[in-house]
């Protein structure tokens, strides 16, 4: 985001971009093109916007399943842990599309890597900590990442614009599902809309980071595979947030744009222990076969 | 070897259950994209239901034992190609469902909005035992990744319903 970039409440409910000229034919079996139809930059910046959003998905999931068996209500046990799963299965596809793209295996990409060496947003740096945090954060990811996915549903890159239309429509779920959440929390009474409200201002900044931080997304829109500069999308998704926030009275995003470091390689001590447990049976014996 | 008929693989796959709600076959889910018949050539495109069910791959083995050995060479494979919706379950996969206490789902929402729009979204559902519209969404989740749950208020029942995505 640059500097006193304007967020207009008043923005009419977001628009769908339109698909770039380029895009031969629209839905339906496309053809997957060969992977050099793109220059060596803007091949990078495909393999960067696919890290970041698989990287963003699989870390959401780990955190997201912590609160299977120990959720408020048993049917946030079963939510939470449909919700990880979905995720994880997101990360998976992308995870496969970076290995057919750059070669490797896609096991090795998800759990092979240092910490540092992650690209999800800092917003998912943070641990579950509890429910109120959890909800608000979960209700930012899913709203940024579905601006997000609006961007790529026509994409000159058909491998995703077919893995993204299948995602959209498990998202409506968790998107229906969050607001209801947020909705409830924010009208339920004194303690549960002061946590809520805790945890949007500290989250805002950082869930900023969700819709930047990708380098070269300038080449990703010449090349067709998105359809507006991620700057655009942001402030797209902050419209379409707008009106919600406001009926409930909770903060809106800050002013500034967000700080460096949006997808590391910093980490806090939270992001690493996660890591620890989620290549631990990895680490163990990484040649195992199953 | 006799030869075999596209008809026949059809027939095929008709009788592979799917493994989490198995009164249903994978062609009353509308699972199948295409099946490519060449003489001694058999290929059969899937459609992944949800991208994390971890059922894709137990699907995909067996409809592949389902056909070995009709043609020499079998081959199949899940795509993206087309994204499954739940638009594509059959007239008999939904009278299947219902008999069995799923309630249906009703019609996807449409893909081409921003996706924020379809945040208003609600399910309803009519109660599989009973046929009452007086039901009430419990839960949008359930106890697997295609599942939501509901409660009729007539025949004070909970019942599941396949997610209309």
């Amino acid at each position: 985001m640059t500097e006193g970039e304007p967020v207009t409440p008043g923005e009419p409910a977001a628009q769908a971009p339109r698909p770039p000229e380029a895009v031969g034919g629209s839905g339906g079996a496309l053809q997957a093109p060969p992977v050099n139809q793109f220059d060596p930059q803007a091949r990078t910046a495909l393999s960067n916007l696919m890290l970041a959003m698989a990287d963003d998905e699989f870390v959401l999931g780990f955190w997201d399943s912590e609160w299977t068996g120990i959720a408020p209500v048993l049917e946030e046990d079963v939510a939470f842990a449909s919700l990880a799963q979905d995720e994880i299965g997101h990360a998976q596809a992308l995870y496969r599309l970076l290995a057919d793209l750059d070669g490797g295996d896609p096991d090795a990409i998800a759990f092979g890597r240092r910490p540092e060496e992650y690209r999800h947003a800092r917003l998912l740096d943070h641990p579950r900590t509890d429910w109120a945090f959890s909800v608000a954060r979960r209700f930012l990811y899913d709203t940024a990442d579905a601006a997000r996915l609006d961007a790529l549903v026509a994409s000159a890159y058909a491998p995703l614009a077919e893995v993204v239309a299948k995602m959209r429509r498990e998202e409506t779920y968790h998107l229906r599902h969050m607001l209801a959440w947020l909705e409830r929390l924010a009208t339920g009474g004194d303690q549960p809309r002061a946590r809520l409200v805790a945890a949007l201002e500290r989250l805002w900044p950082d869930a900023l980071c969700v819709l930047d931080g990708v380098e070269g997304d300038d080449l990703l829109v010449e090349a067709g595979v998105l359809a507006e500069p991620l700057a655009a999308t942001r402030r797209r998704w902050l419209a379409s947030l707008a009106p919600e926030l406001a009926r409930l009275g909770l903060p809106g995003p800050p002013p500034a744009a967000p700080a460096a470091g949006c997808r590391g390689p910093d980490r806090g001590g939270d992001f690493r222990w996660l890591w620890e447990q989620f290549t631990m049976v990895r680490r163990s014996d990484p040649e195992a076969v199953w | 070897m006799r030869t075999v008929s596209e008809t026949e693989v059809w027939e095929a796959l008709a009788e592979v259950p799917d493994p989490e709600i198995p009164v249903v076959s994978v062609v009353d889910l509308g699972l199948v994209h295409a099946v490519e018949l060449d003489g001694r050539r058999l290929k059969v495109e899937l459609l992944p239901t949800f991208v994390g069910c971890p059922a894709l791959e137990l699907i995909r083995a067996s409809v592949a034992e389902r056909l070995a050995g009709m043609v020499p060479e079998v081959e199949v494979e899940m795509t993206f190609a087309v994204p499954w919706t739940s638009d594509r379950i059959t007239a008999e996969g939904r009278r299947k469902l219902r008999d069995s206490g799923f309630s249906p789902p009703g019609p996807a929402p449409a893909s081409d909005r921003p996706l924020f729009a379809t945040i208003a979204m609600r399910p309803t559902a009519a109660c599989p035992w009973c046929g009452s519209d007086d039901t009430t969404l419990e839960n949008l989740f359930g106890p697997t990744l295609c599942r939501t749950l509901f409660w009729c208020n007539r025949c004070r029942q909970p019942f599941e319903q396949f997610k209309a995505v």
